[in-house]
């Protein structure tokens, strides 16, 4: 028999691998329930991981491989400071959501109006709309102790329904013959987030990505508030005793990740997605609690992760059409990561050992 | 049979890719879909046309579909991947695919698109859509006859002009022959999700209405209108199973003439675009047998009205008709115009309540 026995400290070792090992665990299981499915489960593994990046279209998939993992390591970011400190931001969907909200209706405010000044504004308006829509659970939190994952996890829903009075009143394009929707901001040049370089996937929302692994990695390892983050994480007492003070610190990593989560969704609505639409969020919020993890809640972890996600949407969609894999079994395939992570992750902070008899 | 046809696409397509597309290739057929198939309702029948076309042209066409594709950047993405893999003729199922079939189909121009209920349209980017509203009409005046606490209730999805005017056709039709007759609509804020969708519907129940409609695509509130007891309608469907006592008959949206027309189309060189707003008359709009707890002369009206909608003998909207502020819409006679219908944003007058802005 084998038991477990809590480690001193947690490997490092381990820390680093796990993420690796539930990787090949996936694809062994998935490739298992590919097989099932009465699909060759080798050919099913390489479409989704090696077809994107290697195949005769990669040139198209790899620029798309960008553009699905930009909101999601951006997201994904901005939760792993509050993961660090224990403070639970499940609602990033809705912060999403409610960035493009207000970075759109910033852009289609001055419709059609042609100047350099828009898109910036709208950049800016997405970041404080997220930063608002975090800052309820954070203040609430704060105020009255309540549960910021509950709080920040229903305003997701609140946003949704936001998201839908939008499309169909304020924000409906009024050339749209009374369709919902607002406006493409891919035909309003000012507002639109171009690709920065033709044909590469590289938008606005990618280039704020890599800023942001950058900013988040300075701040963790080389800034005092990094320091408290990651002290009240190991110990809120130790940090209090230290001089962290836990509801300025609520309000810095709710509001941080709020606004990173609204920058994604402005950057999303004004470039790959083009418009305010009923049913424009997809689960970047939610998908990010994944990659947060997948990463380690480290910034480049962070980055691996968000791009190993996109992969599997990307290689998924390929997997769909040309093998006719279904997308509940590609939907259960990346649910498996996170399982196989967390699952994994015992062998980081546990030893396996045999049982010693013991004497009687 | 189809899964060898599937393995056999499979490994044709990894071996021969990157081989250009020789003569003799059977047409590539693609689907896009924006719920499951299994959902029992828009998609699935969506799919069903799909292997209608496959059991028409045979060895002449190959399908490929992706399922559950989210509407915006990811629909983009899906659809230049099947342009890319040599996809001919490509059908766009949900309205939200508007604008990503209209910037692939720009970089894309000798594959040929099918958008489903949009209203762009390219040289190479068709649309069309059903006069589901026509239906909407014949389960309205059985409704009216089968209600006994008089209070219908509407499960909406959104109030987009298509939902607004099942709406307006239904009540129309229910008070014509139901003068006491009330619509209770609830907005779920959703076109598929099973849980809401029964909520919904114990929702209206506990009110007091004993026949359900809906415009979601899941079979959630037939199965309740089952356990319950009392009527409801099939959406998109035809969903009897779930409900063999409760419905009474479904609007089936059938889409497959339609796509075996378009793709008889390209096969034979005389692909156009075009716009194409189908009802009862070609048979895009169908309605599921009326069951038996329709007593026969209410059987007999409804099969009459059916007669005479598609015939063209009748309308669902003719006047007079008045908006629900009361102000005059259509005169005594006259009928609706396309235009007006497709961007119908107003209740008629008589229906209770406002719509969500």
């Amino acid at each position: 028999m084998l038991r477990l026995e809590k480690r001193p400290v947690p490997s490092r070792f381990w820390t680093i691998m796990t993420p690796v090992v539930a990787v090949v665990a996936t694809m062994v299981a998935g490739g298992l329930l590919f097989a099932f499915l009465g699909k060759d489960p080798v050919a099913a593994i390489r479409t989704i991981f090696w077809d994107p990046i290697f195949s005769e279209f990669a040139w198209y998939y790899r620029a798309q491989l960008l553009v699905k993992a930009a909101p999601l390591i951006l997201i994904a970011l901005g939760l792993s400071l509050g993961f660090r400190a224990g403070i639970w931001n499940i609602g990033a969907e809705g912060q999403y959501i409610v960035g493009a909200i207000t970075g759109a209706a910033v852009g289609l405010a001055f419709y059609p109006l042609d100047a350099w000044y828009i898109f910036p504004l709208m950049i800016l308006a997405g970041a404080l709309g997220g930063w608002a829509w975090a800052m309820i659970p954070a203040l609430l939190k704060i105020r009255f102790g309540t549960n910021e994952i509950l709080v920040s996890l229903m305003l997701v829903y609140v946003a949704e329904q936001l998201l839908a009075k939008m499309s169909l009143g304020l924000l409906k394009n009024p050339d749209g013959h009374g369709f919902p929707g607002s406006r493409n901001f891919q035909e309003y040049p000012s507002a639109h987030n171009v690709e920065l370089i033709e044909g590469t996937g590289m938008h606005g929302g990618v280039l704020a990505g890599f800023i942001a692994v950058i900013a988040a990695y300075v701040l963790l390892n080389r800034h005092i508030l990094g320091y408290q983050i990651r002290l009240t994480g190991q110990s809120a007492r130790a940090a209090r005793f230290a001089g962290v003070r836990p509801k300025l610190l609520v309000a810095f990593c709710l509001g941080t990740s709020g606004a990173l989560a609204g920058l994604a969704g402005l950057f999303e609505v004004a470039g790959p997605a083009g418009q305010i639409t009923i049913d424009f969020n997809v689960g970047y919020g939610f998908t990010a609690i994944i990659v947060a993890f997948l990463g380690r809640l480290h910034p480049v972890g962070i980055l691996l992760a968000g791009l190993l996600m996109a992969l599997t949407y990307v290689g998924g969609e390929i997997a769909q059409a040309n093998l006719r894999l279904p997308a509940a079994a590609i939907q259960a395939f990346q649910g498996m990561l996170l399982f196989f992570l967390l699952g994994f992750d015992v062998l980081a902070n546990y030893r396996i050992r045999p049982i010693k008899r013991e004497v009687a | 049979m189809n899964h060898i046809r599937s393995i056999l696409a499979a490994a044709a397509l990894s071996l021969g890719l990157a081989a250009p597309a020789a003569a003799q290739d059977p047409l590539k057929v693609g689907f896009v879909y924006v719920g499951p198939i299994g959902d029992f309702g828009w998609s699935y029948q969506h799919d069903q046309g799909r292997l209608a076309v496959e059991e028409e042209f045979g060895d002449n066409v190959e399908t490929v579909y992706q399922e559950s594709v989210p509407e915006g950047a990811d629909a983009e993405r899906v659809l230049t991947q099947m342009a890319l893999s040599g996809t001919d003729l490509i059908f766009t199922t949900s309205f939200g695919y508007m604008d990503p079939t209209l910037n692939v189909a720009k970089k894309f121009p000798n594959v040929k698109f099918e958008h489903a209920t949009g209203y762009k349209r390219a040289p190479n980017v068709s649309t069309y859509s059903g006069r589901f509203y026509e239906g909407r009409t014949v389960l309205g005046h059985i409704a009216g006859h089968m209600t006994k606490t008089n209070k219908i209730g509407y499960i909406a999805s959104f109030p987009i002009p298509e939902v607004v005017r099942g709406i307006n056709a239904a009540y129309l039709a229910a008070k014509a022959v139901n003068p006491d007759v009330k619509f209770s609509v609830v907005w779920v804020s959703t076109w598929f999700d099973p849980a809401k969708e029964a909520d919904a519907a114990n929702a209206l129940i506990d009110q007091g209405a004993d026949v359900l409609m809906q415009h979601t695509d899941s079979p959630a509130a037939m199965t309740i209108a089952e356990d319950k007891g009392i009527y409801a309608f099939g959406q998109a469907s035809d969903m009897e199973r779930f409900g063999p006592n409760a419905q009474l008959t479904a609007i089936v949206d059938n889409w497959n003439p339609y796509y075996i027309e378009r793709v008889h189309a390209v096969l034979e060189g005389t692909w156009e675009s075009q716009d194409s707003w189908h009802g009862l008359a070609e048979g895009m709009t169908q309605m599921a047998p009326l069951s038996d707890a329709i007593p026969d002369d209410v059987k007999a009206s409804t099969q009459e009205i059916i007669d005479k909608l598609a015939s063209g003998e009748m309308h669902s909207f003719e006047g007079p008709i008045n908006r629900q502020d009361g102000s005059a819409w259509l005169a005594e006679g006259e009928r609706a115009e396309d235009g007006t219908l497709l961007g119908m944003d107003f209740y008629v007058e008589g229906i209770e309540g406002s719509l969500p802005k």
